[in-house]
């Protein structure tokens, strides 16, 4: 379930064995490449490698063209999935720098591990909204609404991040609902309503941002109680330690902030 | 499918005195711990005290009950419709025949959740021609458990397909030419010559496509969704558990396997020895 996006930065090998080579010659470097990144993140390079939620995609492709530009003879590889899986992969040894998950649980499977370097920091935050048809056909304006008989709604299963937060606003707002199907995903759950086969889901207001006029949101109060905190961390294990540090401080930059927020990601 | 080397190992004898050469043994060794170690290692890492307590939540039982259910009535469809279409690319000519049997073992090479996908595409409330269902009979396949049947065909009939056209590619057409010489039409002369002929072919074909129904994934949670007891089958159950509780997934594709290995294995002694 793990897709890889896997940029070429041109010339980039043959930079990387420079710096390096430049490195080894000046002797500035005692305990690898790790501890000469500046403040700038100067003498970054080589490959980095980013495992992120599902629901990052898009702003975390964005993110890693602007640190390839930003750092010439870079490479950022990006590795979406579901946060528990991902989390799993680091667990088990998987090469990865930075990991930026879609819930705080999914982050503490490997704090617990100690596989992370430095305590995790919430960058954004995420709340649901109902995603309907474009236009609204249906005419759903709130939680209470998705129960009218006939109407086929379909939830992220509650092993996934937000098929728990569905649960919690649901609970919230007191709305016994049956779901149509408990999705693996919430772009599967989106992809339901996109094809018309469901009439509403409950995702993530990004994922709504995300496609654009092919689904309409519709905000509910009850969201309020159910916001998912994104942490990100860089791992005890990173193969590019100043990479990842450089790629942690581009997410929480001023200019990281700007593309996130133009997702409809909150402010943590 | 061993039912070729079961017969023929019984029927000739081995050749005495030739040893089995390594360069052929050492690939065979390999290739069958490659398959059998993942399936012990499943295994060593069973949860055996929790066993029990995993095996007797509900919706184990209602997810295999689920599973064998899709997955027979899967086959079945698949006999109906598979056992004539493959009757038809081995015993008539027709133009672009060679381009029909490419398109039959298609499912084959697709990725099952791209098959899923086109399902919905067809056969989805908005589909093809899912939408003519919806609008004259009032049937949407999505979310249901037919739905899951239709994933579990669209994924299973191509073996079946093939491996009974196969069977009547091998079967001498002559005892068929001689019914039809002797009188019998040639929908007689399938009915009581070739479905005889070829019945070891056509029981281990439906064989085959039950085990690929009852482990399908892909296609039955792009088309059919996940609702436990509706269209969660042991596979979704196995995937989801799999998330947040590893023990759980352990426990359920342990059920899984067993039910697989006791079928596979009391057909094999009813059928197949008779290959």
């Amino acid at each position: 379930m793990i897709r890889s996006v896997r940029r070429a930065g041109k010339p980039r090998r043959v930079a990387g064995v420079g710096a390096i080579a430049v490195l080894a010659l000046s002797g500035c470097s005692p305990s690898g490449p790790g501890s000469s990144s500046g403040p700038e993140g100067a003498g970054v390079t080589g490959t980095v490698t980013v495992f992120a939620a599902a629901s990052l995609k898009e702003t975390f492709t964005e993110l890693g063209e602007r640190f390839e530009t930003k750092h010439p003879g870079t490479e950022v590889t990006l590795s979406f999935g579901g946060s528990d899986a991902l989390a799993a992969g680091i667990n088990n040894g998987a090469p990865a720098d930075v990991f930026a998950a879609a819930g705080t649980k999914a982050m503490r499977l490997v704090t617990d591990e100690g596989n992370t370097a430095g305590r995790p920091s919430t960058f954004v935050r995420n709340r649901l909204q109902i995603a309907t048809a474009p236009g609204n056909p249906l005419g759903i304006g709130s939680l209470d609404d998705l129960t009218a008989s006939g109407l086929k709604v379909v939830l992220c299963d509650e092993t996934v991040p937000c098929g728990t937060a569905a649960q919690t606003a649901l609970t919230a707002g007191g709305v016994g609902l049956t779901p149509a199907s408990y999705e693996q995903d919430v772009k599967s759950a989106l992809t339901k309503v996109e094809l018309k086969e469901a009439d509403a889901a409950l995702v993530y207001r990004t994922d709504v941002r995300a496609a654009g006029d092919k689904v309409e949101g519709v905000e509910f109060p009850e969201s309020a109680e159910a916001v998912n905190d994104y942490p990100i961390a860089r791992l005890e294990n990173a193969p590019n330690p100043s990479a990842a540090k450089a790629f942690v401080e581009l997410v929480q930059s001023p200019e990281g902030r700007k593309v996130l927020d133009g997702a409809g990601f909150l402010k943590p | 499918m061993t039912t070729g080397q079961e017969a023929s190992r019984k029927t000739r004898p081995r050749t005495p005195g030739r040893g089995v050469p390594l360069a052929l043994l050492a690939p065979a060794l390999l290739g069958l711990a490659f398959l059998l170690v993942p399936l012990l290692a499943l295994l060593l890492r069973a949860p055996w005290r929790s066993l029990p307590e995993q095996l007797t939540s509900p919706g184990v039982w209602e997810a295999l009950r689920l599973s064998l259910l899709c997955a027979t009535t899967a086959t079945a469809l698949s006999l109906v419709v598979g056992v004539p279409l493959a009757w038809l690319l081995a015993r008539t000519d027709f133009p672009g025949r060679g381009l029909v049997r490419a398109l039959v073992t298609l499912p084959l090479v697709l990725p099952p959740v791209v098959g899923g996908v086109a399902l919905l595409l067809a056969l989805g409330r908005n589909g093809v021609v899912g939408q003519w269902l919806d609008a004259w009979f009032g049937i949407t396949l999505p979310f249901t458990t037919a739905g899951v049947v239709l994933a579990e065909t669209f994924v299973a009939m191509p073996f079946l397909v093939i491996s009974v056209e196969g069977t009547l590619r091998a079967a001498d057409p002559r005892y068929e030419e001689a019914a039809t010489t002797l009188g019998a039409s040639r929908f007689t002369a399938f009915r009581r010559v070739t479905l005889q002929l070829i019945a070891p072919g056509i029981a281990a074909g439906a064989v085959l496509a039950w085990a690929r129904a009852l482990g399908e994934f892909g296609a039955t949670i792009t088309f059919a969704g996940n609702f436990p007891g509706r269209t969660q089958t042991m596979p979704l159950a196995v995937y989801l558990a799999l998330q947040n509780d590893p023990a759980a997934a352990i426990a359920l594709s342990l059920v899984l396997l067993a039910v697989s290995i006791a079928v596979l294995a009391g057909l094999r002694d009813r059928w197949m020895r008779t290959a």
